[in-house]
């Protein structure tokens, strides 16, 4: 079925539209937008994106491609991105790593067969302070890492606890980070 | 956000970061608590030519890794240009070591409001963005937030605070890509673009975003300026140690091998040293500080007898180095050079945005020689290549961000060639380790080779 924005998404665009002197502006948030709603970037909705800001499907591509946030192909219903960046290195990221890889049975890169979790590496998501630092998702970090924290956390995902975009609502329902 | 926000150190001094132990710190109520938007108020009554002539005077510097005086990068602007001028609010921290921009937008984003206000009406400027990086989900919610508040409030929008000026304001969420903390990079992706650096000239200040003159500030800077505007410019040379080379605080963010990593605000003439063993609590148990990054991964490392050296742009430049975005990034006895060289020029390679071929050629091949080095494959003529590719790509690119890349390497080799030095092996090694190919070599340059030689036969 063809892809098209639900009226509070219409509605958003049109806000986005009154917000910039020039259409092509609104490309980076609404593809955010539409990422939120269908996880990821699939041609069909590259194309309708293209189709309402009038640009080609190639241009809107080429810029998609280019950020790292943008999903071009289908990735777990979890994505972990740990930090491997100077300061996680230096407290633990690659410790981390490990243990995500050796629970799931993964690579970086590749996705489980249930198609819950991916593991990526990913430079430096600023916050340095709390390393090492993890992103699920789009949601806010996870910091200050050890092994054990990765297990629990990975264990309560699986079972779809804890999965909470915010902080404060993961740690009410006893998520770890 | 797992960090509890703890009150002050004694030896800081929170100007920009006032009030963000207290809870809802990120609201209006508790903003105004702190004499908020009397700064903007006062800003909208004065001539934008006093508001600049105030902020010159400040000495107040870009704190977003540059340096440049806010107050003479505002005058750039012309006076009655054609088309509308934009203020922007850069947001896309992303220098390994930096997190202070983050404090800022998720505990007191109506500071940085206030901040843009005045600066708005500094440059006449009607439009207004922030553009924040998309990872941080936490900032641009509260930055939002912040903004339907004023908005509400009456401080942005149409006719802010009864003046009959205009500002409005915009958060713009970034994608994931370092390049985009450049500004010319920012104002691309800003509009819609990928974010690859501008050819400059043109500045933004002549011609930048939607090709209006644009002025783009980082969070920090903006968000020193209420405060300036309230209590005058002396009173921020006074608090920076008393010369206008070392006005105002500065946010300084510590990670890495220290007890207590954290952000602090400092005054910006203080000690480096003082703030690492006296505020973060000196190194880790049982281990000594060998070298730092005084200014995020772009700024060239500082031995452990550099680190009594003042704070502010001028004094770490004197050591060769530079104050950056304020992000210090500790390293102690545990650690190679060769390593860390090594995962440095990894994140520049991997951001290079690769329109010019200094720079996505150099910080590859940079990273893949010193990957080498590190597994203990490499050579001694290696270090002597990636100082000589370091070489060309300084200085030779659109933006700086392959001198960012080979900066860093630059000095991790100056100051320890002896660790380079004794991981790689002798040349000798390494050719009777190959193995001998003669004829078999696959791929391009086996097809090119073949040809050479099936030329070479023909000919006699």
């Amino acid at each position: 079925m063809a892809y098209s924005f639900n009226p509070t998404l219409e509605d958003k665009f049109q806000w986005l539209l009154s917000r910039y002197p020039k259409k092509d502006a609104v490309l980076l948030p609404v593809l955010h937008l539409v990422q939120a709603e269908v996880s990821w970037l699939s041609p069909e909705v590259i194309d309708y994106v293209a189709s309402r800001l009038e640009l080609s499907p190639a241009r809107v591509r080429e810029v998609a491609s280019f950020y790292s946030m943008f999903k071009m192909n289908k990735k777990g219903k979890y994505v972990l991105q740990v930090c491997q960046t100077m300061s996680c290195y230096l407290r633990g990221a690659e410790e981390i790593i490990s243990k995500a890889k050796e629970i799931l049975g993964i690579s970086e890169g590749e996705t489980t067969p249930d198609g819950l979790f991916s593991i990526e590496r990913v430079e430096c998501l600023a916050s340095c302070g709390t390393a090492p630092v993890m992103q699920v998702n789009r949601w806010d970090f996870m910091e200050e890492l050890n092994p054990e924290k990765m297990d629990q956390i990975i264990s309560l995902l699986k079972k779809d606890k804890c999965a909470h975009e915010s902080y404060e609502k993961r740690i009410s329902e006893g998520g770890v980070a | 956000m797992t960090q509890k926000i703890s009150p002050p150190h004694p030896l800081e001094t929170r100007v920009v970061l006032k009030g963000m132990e207290e809870a809802f710190s990120w609201t209006l109520e508790v903003y105004k608590k702190h004499s908020g938007y009397e700064a903007a108020r006062k800003a909208i009554s004065m001539e934008p030519d006093q508001i600049v002539g105030e902020v010159k005077n400040s000495g107040l510097r870009g704190l977003g890794g540059a340096g440049f005086a806010t107050g003479v990068k505002w005058g750039f602007i012309p006076k009655n240009p054609v088309k509308p001028i934009y203020l922007i609010c850069n947001a896309d921290e992303g220098e390994p070591g930096t997190f202070k921009d983050r404090q800022i937008m998720e505990h007191v984003p109506h500071r940085l409001i206030e901040g843009m206000i005045c600066a708005a009406s500094a440059i006449r400027s009607k439009t207004g963005y922030i553009y924040i990086r998309g990872e941080l989900r936490l900032a641009i919610e509260r930055v939002e937030q912040a903004i339907e508040e004023a908005y509400k409030a009456g401080f942005l929008g149409k006719n802010i605070f009864g003046s009959g000026r205009d500002f409005d304001l915009t958060v713009h969420p970034g994608a994931g890509a370092y390049i985009c903390g450049e500004e010319t990079g920012l104002i691309e992706s800003l509009e819609g673009d990928r974010g690859q650096p501008r050819l400059k000239p043109p500045f933004p200040a002549v011609s930048g975003a939607f090709g209006g003159p644009t002025i783009v500030n980082n969070v920090e800077t903006l968000s020193q300026v209420p405060a300036i505007l309230l209590n005058g410019a002396e009173w921020f040379i006074k608090l920076g140690g008393g010369t206008n080379r070392t006005a105002g605080t500065h946010c300084m963010s510590v990670s890495g091998d220290v007890q207590r990593p954290g952000f602090y605000e400092v005054p910006v003439g203080f000690s480096l040293k003082k703030l690492l063993y006296e505020i973060c609590g000196g190194p880790l148990p049982g281990r000594q500080f060998k070298a730092c990054y005084p200014g995020g991964s772009s700024s060239p490392v500082l031995l452990v007898d550099e680190f009594e050296v003042g704070l502010d742009f001028d004094s770490i430049a004197a050591k060769g180095s530079m104050a950056g975005s304020g992000a210090v990034i500790v390293l102690d006895d545990r650690r190679s050079m060769v390593d860390m060289a090594m995962r440095t020029a990894r994140f520049y390679a991997h951001e290079s945005c690769g329109q010019c071929v200094p720079c996505r050629e150099g910080t590859k091949w940079v990273y893949l020689m010193l990957k080498r080095l590190n597994s203990g494959q490499g050579t001694k003529k290696d270090i002597q290549n990636i100082l000589d590719a370091c070489a060309n790509m300084a200085g030779k690119t659109i933006c700086v961000l392959s001198d960012a890349c080979a900066m860093p390497v630059t000095s991790f080799i100056k100051k320890f060639r002896h660790e380079f030095e004794a991981i790689a092996r002798q040349e000798s090694e390494v050719e009777s380790a190959l193995p001998k190919v003669s004829g078999q070599m696959g791929g391009l340059m086996g097809s090119i080779l073949a040809r050479q030689n099936k030329n070479q036969s023909e000919k006699r």
